[in-house]
């Protein structure tokens, strides 16, 4: 680590950054470097274009040498941009890096100040803090942690199922965790997919089938990750794994047991099938469900409820699979990354009475419909009713549960799309005639508006308006029996009744309902409406704000299957990088005691939200690790000796910081001054 | 348990047997109600729609009187307003006085003129939402004398109980006068149109608009086998039951049900006699006989 003169009297180095016209379109640049060039210390004070260019770079780079600087200042944008730029280039002239601090007068000043002198001047209380501060940085040294090449993949729907083939593939160790009993998450539901019509399973079950045969993917379906510790590159992952009854290793799901069952008949509604069709209590969710292997639920099982069952399951079977005594397993692994692939769940539409779902036999949800015209679904894919009739007239109603201040005001994004892919599939299992009640149609996306096109022509009807009902209030007598879809058609300006037999809820997208229990247990954040929170959402849409943890798919707002799969593989890459790379960079800015003044209370010791604090009993000592250590800093503002400090952030560095914003007084602490904009 | 009580001008005209039947309900159910001293219109009707702070400062006049009420020995007493005109425009007022500042800017100095130093801390109440949520349904399903077997009711609650505000029942959907009356031995009808339009005062302005919409919310209640329709509001009720022949005729229907208050219902049911709960007043006649009471039923 180059040592230049750091603790000689500071010679400091000052740049403004033009930013085009995003810096200097508000603030007066060359004003802000004529003040800096004023501020004691200061020996060079420039103004330039582009400070992130590889001119503006070199400027800083020369100028050390020339002049000897030791300390460098950049005012231009948000530090989480180009910090890393301007540190590297600081190194580059051969100074330690952290000899370096940024200003921000984009986002925190030109972006949100309309009034030219108002933000000028907040742009010189900034700057002259900076220099202040800048003075009082240490020479520090970057930690670097190891990399641990497994990676945990969470969820797997086709998200996490590409997620996890693209690293085994690369020759990384994988273990994918499914909450359910099989792999495949939503799209295993489906038909068809849009807009290309290709049969779902086709597409979906040969990756099922790579990633329970991949020598490098450990698939723990029927699991639950239950505890995470550790930090990037080195996480310890906890692993529920649930008794299915039956052996994984002995089972090969040839289903004999489930014919032998003493249940003739099936009498629990089929998770997999949305209720539509029955199971029995030994069951296998779908055919191609992967692990090819059934299960048993023990709420409805006999043997498990009276313990007198004749078991002839367990007699039919010749591999005896079946084991009444199986526990739940805790598992626990090790390592470097996470990719997190939840998905979605879909809107319930009980929550909207006037559209009669629970009410009404004959009101569908998109996800039942899949799978009513699905050939391996509960009819095999006969479209007949609850009521057991063959539908004339089918009305599919867009955005229910989307795009509405009363339930969730996002746009599901897939809705439109998978309603055309409806409408085709129902005209395609039937003779009705199908109505689809859109606000917009949203078909945007690669082929997207030429599918629609070609549903226009198949003589589908489109009503455009946000429909108010679906009622069995009949005003004619030809609505008896039907359902009435009150729309006001905004085409034509008129309130039409829409009678019907079939009623297609075309429901969106939500977070998982336990999204905020997994989120705390990762330790990264949602947005408002409760899906994981990137840490871009342009530059950096799979990262989160926790390094080794990435999310993709469904579970980070509503996409489709080529998004998801987009998403998967971005995800996948970043975990790769940062497995190549074998090492991560850690910011310097962790606690440390100062031991002479640790009086070893253990204030500290529980406050730290990451663990980080132990004792060390022999020196009665406070000890932080700073492998755990985020640089919080609430034990250095608990600690009652003041033993505690912070690197980048020590008392001198902040206090001279805000003496420099208080040196004007007036214009910061009684808000009367000339940088505040008027009212 | 007890409240303050605004009548407004329905229920001491056309909407009379809805006070009575109201007032001998919680007598019976021993909760004492008040009524509020000096009160004046509530400032609905057309008057919002020509002068809205003028309204809302009439409504915010009734809010101030209920609040210096409670600090006067009315503490923690709940302003119940039947007619769900007046409770629209009192809940309305209280919100914008909140949240608005020039209403509040404009209403504050009107009620200053007027003597009133007016806080925001009165509650506006339906007596429906008080039955059910604050006295609660077991309490009255106890107090039944005399079930309501056989009675299949269309409950309708009209639009400005449950919209815009949604204060205590959903606004496309409510659920409340349906349980209460379910509670009483009747069984209540599930029909798409509890929450729709009555017409309002288009049965006087536009009337083929308001006969309209009358029609199918009767109609609708007959075709499912409803023999009462019970409101909670005096416009509804009056629309409901006044227009049946005017429909008939116009329509070549032959609607022929009672409409009748829920307070009403529930006066009956409590074994209270038809008189205190002004069942003689109403058009089309209620024609169960004298509700037997429980001993009655015994002896027979
Ligand atoms: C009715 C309907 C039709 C659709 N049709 C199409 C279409 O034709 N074409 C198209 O491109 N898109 C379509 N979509 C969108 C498509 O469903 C999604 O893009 C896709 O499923 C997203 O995949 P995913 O893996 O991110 O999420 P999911 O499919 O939801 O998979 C998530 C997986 O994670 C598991 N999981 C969740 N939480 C946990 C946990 N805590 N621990 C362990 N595992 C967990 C779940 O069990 C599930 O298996 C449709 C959506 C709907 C609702
Ligand atoms: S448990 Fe046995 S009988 Fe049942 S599917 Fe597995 S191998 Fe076949
Ligand atoms: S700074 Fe925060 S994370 Fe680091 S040791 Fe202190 S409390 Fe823990």
């Amino acid at each position: 680590m180059p040592e230049t003169n750091g603790h000689d009297a500071p010679r400091v180095g000052f740049y403004v950054c033009h930013c085009g016209h995003n810096i200097a379109g508000i603030v007066d640049v060359a004003e802000v470097a004529r003040f800096a060039g004023t501020l004691p210390n200061v020996i060079v004070a420039r103004d330039y274009k582009y400070m992130c260019s590889d001119p503006g770079q070199e400027l800083i780079i020369t100028d050390i040498r020339e002049h000897r600087l030791n300390r460098i200042v950049v005012a231009s944008c948000s530090p989480l941009l180009h910090e890393h730029t301007f540190r590297v280039a600081t190194e580059k002239g051969g100074l330690n890096p952290f000899y370096f601090q940024m200003v921000n007068i984009r986002e925190d000043v030109s972006w949100v100040t309309e009034n030219h002198d108002a933000a000028t001047h907040k742009a010189l209380d900034l700057v002259r803090a900076a220099v202040r501060r800048v003075a009082h940085h240490r020479s520090l040294a970057t930690k670097h942690v190891r990399i641990h090449p497994d990676v945990l993949v969470v969820g797997a729907g086709i998200s996490g199922i590409h997620a996890a083939l693209t690293l085994a593939n690369a020759g990384k160790k994988v273990t994918l965790v499914e909450r359910e009993p099989t792999i495949g998450g939503h799209m295993a539901m489906f038909d068809k997919t849009f807009p290309t019509l290709d049969c779902a399973a086709c597409i979906l079950t040969p990756k099922m089938s790579a990633v329970k045969n991949h020598p490098n993917i450990t698939l723990w379906s029927y699991s639950e990750v239950s505890e995470v510790s550790g930090y990037v590159g080195s996480y310890t992952v906890k692993v529920k794994r649930k008794p299915r009854f039956v052996s994984e290793e002995l089972c090969v799901g040839c289903m004999e047991c489930i014919d032998a069952c003493v249940y003739k008949e099936g009498k629990t509604p089929d998770e997999f099938n949305q209720g539509l069709s029955k199971r029995k209590p030994v069951y296998i969710p779908f055919p191609q469900a992967t692990p090819q292997v059934v299960l048993i639920d023990p709420d409805t099982c006999i043997e498990f409820k009276s313990g007198r069952c004749k078991k002839t399951c367990v007699e039919k079977c010749d591999r005896n699979a079946i084991d009444f005594k199986q526990k739940e397993e805790i598992k626990e692994i090790q390592v470097g990354t996470i990719i997190l692939a939840t998905g979605f769940k879909t809107f319930d539409p009980k929550r909207i009475p006037y559209y009669g779902y629970g009410k009404y036999p004959n009101v569908y949800s998109s996800l039942e419909v899949e799978r009513l015209v699905n050939a391996s679904g509960p009819t095999g894919g006969d479209l007949v009713l609850r009521d057991g009739r063959h539908p004339k007239t089918v009305g599919i109603i867009h955005c229910v549960g989307s795009r509405d201040r009363n339930t969730n005001r996002w746009c599901s994004r897939t809705c439109c799309m998978y309603s055309l892919k409806l409408a085709h599939l129902l005209k395609e299992h039937s003779e009705a005639e199908v109505y689809n009640f859109y606000i917009d149609i949203r078909a945007a996306g690669k082929a997207y508006e030429e599918f629609y096109d070609k549903l226009l022509e198949e003589n589908i009807h489109f009503i455009r308006g946000r429909v108010a009902e679906v009622t069995d209030w009949s005003a004619r007598p030809e609505e008896e029996g039907k359902m009435i879809i009150r729309v006001e058609d905004t085409l034509i300006g008129v309130v039409r009744r829409v009678p019907v037999d079939m009623v297609v809820l075309a429901v969106g997208m939500e977070p998982q309902a336990d999204s905020q229990d997994v989120r705390r247990m990762f330790n990264i954040s949602c947005s408002t409406e409760g899906f994981f929170l990137e840490r871009h959402p342009k530059l950096a849409p799979v990262d989160t704000f926790t390094d080794g943890i990435f999310i993709a798919g469904a579970c980070q707002g509503p996409k489709d299957i080529p998004d998801s799969v987009a998403q998967a593989g971005a995800a996948a890459a970043q975990a790769l990088s940062l497995i190549d790379a074998g090492e991560v960079e850690l910011e310097p800015n962790t606690a440390y005691v100062v031991e002479e003044s640790c009086s070893g209370c253990k204030s500290c010791l529980n406050i730290c939200p990451y663990t980080a604090i132990t004792r060390d009993e022999t020196r009665q000592k406070a000890f932080i690790n700073e492998a755990l250590c985020k640089g919080c800093g609430t034990c250095v503002a608990t600690c009652p000796s003041g033993a505690i400090r912070q690197n980048l952030f020590e008392d001198e560095q902040i206090f001279s910081e805000i003496e420099g914003l208080l040196q004007e007084k007036e214009s910061v602490l009684t808000g009367g001054g000339a940088w505040r904009a008027p009212a | 348990m007890s409240y303050l009580y605004f009548p407004g001008c329905s229920l001491r005209s056309t909407g009379r047997p809805y006070e009575e039947s109201i007032l001998a309900v919680f007598r019976k159910l021993n909760i004492p109600l008040k009524e509020l001293d000096d009160w004046n219109c509530c400032g609905a009707t057309a008057y919002v729609s020509i002068d809205e702070n003028r309204a809302f400062t009439l409504a915010a006049r009734n809010l101030a009187i209920a609040e210096r009420m409670q600090n006067n020995g009315n503490a923690g007493e709940d302003l119940m307003a039947p007619c769900s005109a007046c409770y629209l425009v009192l809940e309305k007022t209280q919100h914008y006085m909140k949240t608005d500042e020039g209403v509040n800017t404009e209403v504050t100095a009107a009620l200053r003129r007027g003597g009133f130093d007016y806080k925001g801390t009165t509650k506006v109440r339906h007596p429906l939402d008080i039955l059910v949520n604050d006295i609660g349904i077991e309490r009255i399903a106890k107090a039944v004398v005399r079930p309501m077997k056989g009675m299949k009711v269309a409950c309708y609650y009209g639009c400005q109980v449950v919209r815009p505000f949604e204060t205590f029942d959903h606004a496309a959907y409510p659920t409340t006068m349906d349980r209460l009356v379910t509670a009483l031995g009747a069984t209540a009808i599930d029909w798409p149109m509890k929450a729709r339009c009555c017409g309002g005062s288009l049965t006087g302005t536009i009337q083929e608009a308001g006969l309209r919409l009358n029609r199918a919310l009767l109609k609708e209640a007959e075709k499912r086998g409803a023999n009462i329709i019970l409101t909670c509001c005096p416009l509804c009720q009056h629309n409901l039951e006044c227009y049946q022949k005017r429909i008939n005729r116009r329509f070549g229907e032959s609607i022929h049900i009672p409409v009748a208050y829920f307070t009403q219902f529930i006066g009956l049911a409590l074994g209270i006699p038809r008189k205190e709960l002004g069942i003689q007043r109403l058009f089309i006649p209620l024609k169960f006989a004298d509700p037997p009471t429980k001993e009655a039923h015994a002896h027979a």
